[in-house]
């Protein structure tokens, strides 16, 4: 939703780390683990001592192919390293090994839904680079201290070009992407964790204009909420200064999301020079077609496949399907309740109703549900056929998330089958009008709203399991008399 | 018995039939270091008790039966191969106090086959220069006439070997300087094939450029020695898949009927009239002994040394931003911010002469001037590489000098540092195209001696000391040693 | 080949070498004499040759994704001027690259 002025446009390029997960480092041995004290999974390659050399880990060329498919992008052999100079305490060779020439991925696209349809966005490459370090900055007198357990991890560096002109166009390319990494099981995509991180570059200019504005670099967003509201500041920040009469330096510029601002990096302008040369260690990688072929053959249903499989397959609305296909470990959870419930539609909305608010209550993902997919889908069937309520159901739902047993058990143990038998309700509609004699006299004179009150009597007496349509064809038939 | 007037093979032989035993071979090489080195100074670190414990180990296995293939042997190790365990300093006082918890491929490969470590040579910081006069450690004297310099960057590995205060040692060549001592020490001295040693634990100065190799009294020496450390390493992304090479077996085979190439551009160069002369007895022995002699032409061979100080620095400048102070090695007193820790490290702790290289690598890649310099030394590198392609298609090897002359007075050109790359005019081509090379002695002038090259195709190392041996096996300059 | 002052100063920041004022004018003359070697490629005709990287003409070998080191932490950082509850110490670090 665009608030400033109508006569300027947003040019944002997104550059998106994403953190692979590997067992092993791009280019050690050394674990990727997350959590361990400090310097206990860097080895000498990662310490960069004297001698030392990178190994390519073969896994990050399966990744790099599957992503490079999920984003219609050409798949580049050979692809070659090159290094990056720049000198920083977490960056122990003094370079990091990226790609430069020719990166694994290129010129691919990702199409994304905005609030005025579809729209492409193209991605200009996708590259593997190895992580640096960490400084810890708490407890050391006036120093920090240097953690290179990360340091080698593996990254690839998605480029978007610069096609997106909303914040909210940002967020939904970012999500894409996000939704993307996690299907293809490459990375687990945490942005609080930082497996997961996007530098945003804005710029602005008049709307009409054909030349880019100055452009700046944005970073230290780690959640979607914020890329919105980083890069919505920038915007306005941008605009407001041209509108002044000021330029744009052109700068890395960091997000404080308790302030909502960006500042400027104290960072030495020259200092940029990276002066990128072929990595010498590192042989140029030659993907054999074979090789591609058989990752491609191991790559899962993407999420757009599955949306569109979900609507033709289980007839779910369009945006059901959305919902249920953006996260992979969901869209699974779904078609195993489905398999056993037989019931898209009723699933659905289990998943996306009762479910869904009983994990956030718990800050819980679906893999950690109390309640299985199998035992949903039980559930689920009960109701189809009859043996309990949609209401008694919820219920039940509750019991098995807090106890863990059988659905069939609990319907049995606390009786809670639904009453099905005309006669039986029969009686109780009998009981139940007579022993409400003046609400009987006011609906027969008139006052239907009173209906509700009878079948929410016979539900009382029958403690919720009469069935609910009978109850209401036998009900209206006698008070009809 | 003068031990270490046996060449390395006989040593071999010796300790196999029992002559001698490893403890007696090693004590006897300490003792002349202790005695012999301080005029030389080509050890950083004598490494005495773990040389005996070698020693002694190394005879328990011949007393069993069950011993390795060089089991026993001494060997030196230049200054740049990681050794767990002892210092590794690489000449700098960045890596002074250095101690690597893991050792170099080149030195697991010869210690497995049970070679005992005498010490850790002297070399040129970082491996720049070619006199060994950069070393933090003192300058190497040339055994020869300790006024002159031995060399370099391998200054102290020629030194040992030729004074026989070690009977072999491990060297690394990047533009020269495993061949460039060897021919100012009266050595043979081989690089072999881009690839074909690993460079893992291998400290780098240029990593398209860097091979192991070694510095011996003759071919035979250096063939054994060269083979055991040669073969595939995963741990090295660019060393060759292929096994451990036979490099002896073929030693002895005649050159009748093999062709030399003589490259005309080197010719054309204005030599002072006793090397020409050296080099010309040279060809006359090898026609003797039924090879032919073939001009060729390498008509870029010129560009080599502008080719070589560009690539060389440039791939150095990235490959020493490790030392920063921060991981390993040195650290200037109480820096007050990171800027100041980096700037005041790397200032104190590298030499002149690294520095220098660093700064003209650092502005080669640098924006504006990467197509300029660097692209166009690596285009100009694969021009020098087609003219060898072309030329091994009518030639077996290629001769020339190793060194425009013979060694040269200590400070007579530290004050000039192109003076002194030229040292390496006739070597650099080699380590551009990845090509083996040698340098054997050939000659004498005024008491130093005087080598010359020969350079092979790619992985004809095998074939390039066949030629060495044959002309040793006819001549006698590789048997002369310096009086010390 | 002509280096400015302000031109060495910046290679020597990128480098991370610091150089006393007094020294500037000798590494000058020593780094321009370097550099003129450079300008001898200039004649040499490039045109349709590829840049060599490497000598050997391979692909890079790959290694399988496995964890083989252990935890040597305390060996590694043996060799560190300065640590701390296994991390290494330096002058705070303020804002940077990354």
């Amino acid at each position: 939703m665009k608030n400033y002025s109508e006569d300027w446009e947003a040019v944002i390029g997104l550059e998106i780390h994403v953190q692979l997960s590997t067992k092993s480092k791009l280019f050690s041995g050394a674990s990727t683990d997350f959590g361990a004290l400090p310097n206990t999974q860097a080895c000498n390659i990662d310490l960069a001592m004297p001698g030392v050399l990178p190994v390519l880990n073969e896994e990050v060329l399966r990744m790099a192919v599957k992503l490079g498919k999920a984003l219609n992008a050409e798949i580049n052999s050979p692809t070659s390293f090159a290094r990056k100079n720049y000198f920083y305490p977490d960056s122990p060779k003094g370079y990091q090994i990226s790609q430069m020439d020719k990166p694994i991925v290129e010129n691919g696209y990702l199409d994304i839904e905005t609030e005025n349809g579809g729209k492409r966005i193209g991605v200009t490459r996708a590259h593997l680079e190895e992580d640096a370090g960490k400084s810890l900055h708490d407890d050391f007198e006036g120093q920090s201290g240097i953690d290179l357990n990360r340091a080698g991890t593996p990254l690839l560096e998605i480029v978007s070009e610069p096609e997106i002109n909303t914040p909210e166009e940002a967020v939904a390319y970012l999500k894409s992407i996000h939704s993307i990494i996690r299907y293809l099981e490459i990375s687990d995509g945490n942005m609080a964790e930082g497996s997961m991180r996007c530098d945003a570059n804005v710029s602005v200019r008049k709307i009409g204009e054909e030349e880019l504005g100055t452009r700046t670099e944005t970073k230290n967003v780690n959640s979607f909420r914020f890329v919105e509201k980083a890069i919505q500041y920038e915007i306005e920040r941008q605009i407001h200064e041209l509108k002044s009469g000021n330029k744009i330096t052109q700068e890395t510029r960091l997000y404080d999301s308790q302030a909502n601002t960006t500042r400027p990096m104290r960072s030495k302008e020259f200092a940029n020079d990276y002066r990128y040369f072929p990595e010498p260690d590192l042989l140029p990688v030659n993907l054999e077609k074979e090789f591609i072929e058989e990752v491609l053959a191991t790559m899962p249903e993407m999420p757009n496949e599955k949306r569109e499989r979900f609507v033709s397959e289980f007839s779910l609305s369009q945006y059901d399907a959305d919902l249920l296909a953006a996260d992979k470990d969901v869209a699974d959870f779904f078609e195993e309740v489905t398999k056993v419930s037989n019931s898209p539609k009723l699933s659905a909305n289990w998943i996306m109703g009762e479910l869904s608010a009983e994990l956030n209550n718990e800050n819980l993902g679906i893999k950690e549900s109390k309640v299985s997919s199998n035992k949903l889908g039980q559930l689920i069937s009960r109701i189809e056929d009859g043996t309990i309520s949609g209401k008694i159901a919820k219920d039940i739902f509750e019991k098995i998330w807090t106890t863990g047993k059988e659905v069939d058990d609990i319907i049995k143990e606390e009786g809670l089958e639904q009453v099905t038998d005309d006669k039986e309700i029969e009686l109780m509609i009998d009981e139940v009008i007579e022993n409400n004699p003046q609400q009987l006299e006011q609906y027969r004179s008139g006052k239907d709203r009173l209906f509700g009150f009878f079948v929410g009597q016979v539900m009382k007496a029958s403690q919720g399991k009469a069935n609910p349509k009978q109850v209401n064809d036998i009900l209206k038939s006698k008070l009809e008399k | 018995m003068d031990l270490h007037k046996l060449s390395l093979t006989k040593q071999l032989e010796g300790l196999k039939k029992g002559d001698f035993t490893s403890t007696e071979l090693t004590s006897h090489y300490l003792n002349r270091i202790s005695e012999l080195d301080g005029q030389l100074n080509s050890f950083i670190t004598v490494t005495e008790d773990q040389a005996l414990s070698q020693a002694k180990a190394a005879d328990d296995r011949y007393k069993k039966n069950n011993n390795f293939s060089l089991d026993g042997l001494p060997i030196a190790h230049k200054d740049i191969f990681c050794t767990k365990g002892v210092l590794t300093t690489c000449g700098s006082k960045m890596l002074s106090n250095f101690e690597a918890p893991y050792s170099s491929t080149v030195y697991d490969k010869l210690d497995k086959k049970g070679m005992v470590m005498l010490g850790k040579t002297n070399m040129d910081e970082f491996a720049m220069g070619s006199s060994n006069e950069t070393s933090y450690f003192g300058p190497v004297k040339n055994p020869w006439n300790i006024e002159y310099v031995p060399g370099g960057s391998s200054g102290g590995s020629a030194s040992c070997v030729s004074a026989e205060l070690a009977p072999i040692a491990t060297a690394t060549d990047t533009g020269g300087s495993i061949r460039q001592p060897a021919s100012l020490c009266g050595l043979t001295g081989i690089k072999p094939t881009y690839g074909r040693v690993s460079r893992y634990g291998m400290i780098a100065f240029a990593s398209s450029l860097d091979q192991g190799g070694v510095i011996a009294k003759s071919a035979e020496d250096a063939a054994l020695i060269l083979e055991a450390m040669s073969g595939h390493d995963p741990k090295d992304s660019t060393s060759l898949k292929l096994d451990q090479p036979d490099l002896t077996k073929n030693l002895n085979n005649p050159v009748k009927g093999m062709k030399i190439g003589l490259p005309k551009e080197f010719f054309e160069k204005e030599m002072a009239p006793y090397v020409l002369k050296s080099i010309e007895e040279a060809i006359e022995v090898y026609k003797s002994l039924g090879a032919e002699i073939v001009e060729i032409s390498l008509g870029n061979i010129n560009l080599s040394l502008p080719i070589y100080y560009i690539i060389a620095p440039a791939e150095c400048s990235a490959n020493l931003s490790r030392y920063d102070g921060v991981r390993y090695g040195y650290r200037c007193e109480d820096p007050k911010d990171i800027e100041d820790l980096f700037m005041r490290t790397r200032e104190e702790g590298f030499g002149a002469e690294v520095k220098r290289r660093i700064l003209i690598g650092t502005y080669a890649l640098s924006a504006g001037y990467y197509d300029a310099f660097y692209l166009k030394a690596q285009k100009c590198r694969q021009l020098v590489a087609n003219d060898f392609s072309e030329a091994f298609k009518s030639v077996d090897v290629i001769l020339s000098p190793t060194t425009p002359g013979t060694s040269f007075k200590s400070g007579e050109k530290t004050n000039d540092p192109v003076e002194m790359y030229l040292q390496d005019i006739f070597t650099i081509p080699a380590n551009l195209a990845g090509l083996p090379g040698l340098s054997i002695p050939c000659g004498e002038h005024n008491g130093l001696p005087l080598g010359m090259q020969l350079v092979g195709n790619s992985l004809e190392e095998g074939k390039l000391l066949q030629f060495a041996h044959s002309f040793q096996s006819n001549t006698d300059w590789h048997m002369k040693m310096p009086n010390i | 080949m002509a280096l400015s002052d302000q031109e060495l100063k910046e290679i020597a920041y990128l480098a991370r070498i610091s150089v006393k004022e007094e020294s500037l004018p000798s590494l000058k003359k020593e780094l321009e004499d370097i550099l003129g070697l450079f300008k001898e490629l200039d004649e040499a005709n490039t045109s349709g040759v590829d840049a060599m990287s490497h000598p050997l003409d391979l692909s890079q070998p790959t290694r399988k994704d496995e964890v083989t080191e252990e935890d040597l932490r305390d060996e590694l950082l043996k060799n560190a001027p300065s640590v701390k509850s296994g991390l290494f110490l330096v002058p705070k670090v303020i804002d940077g690259e990354n």
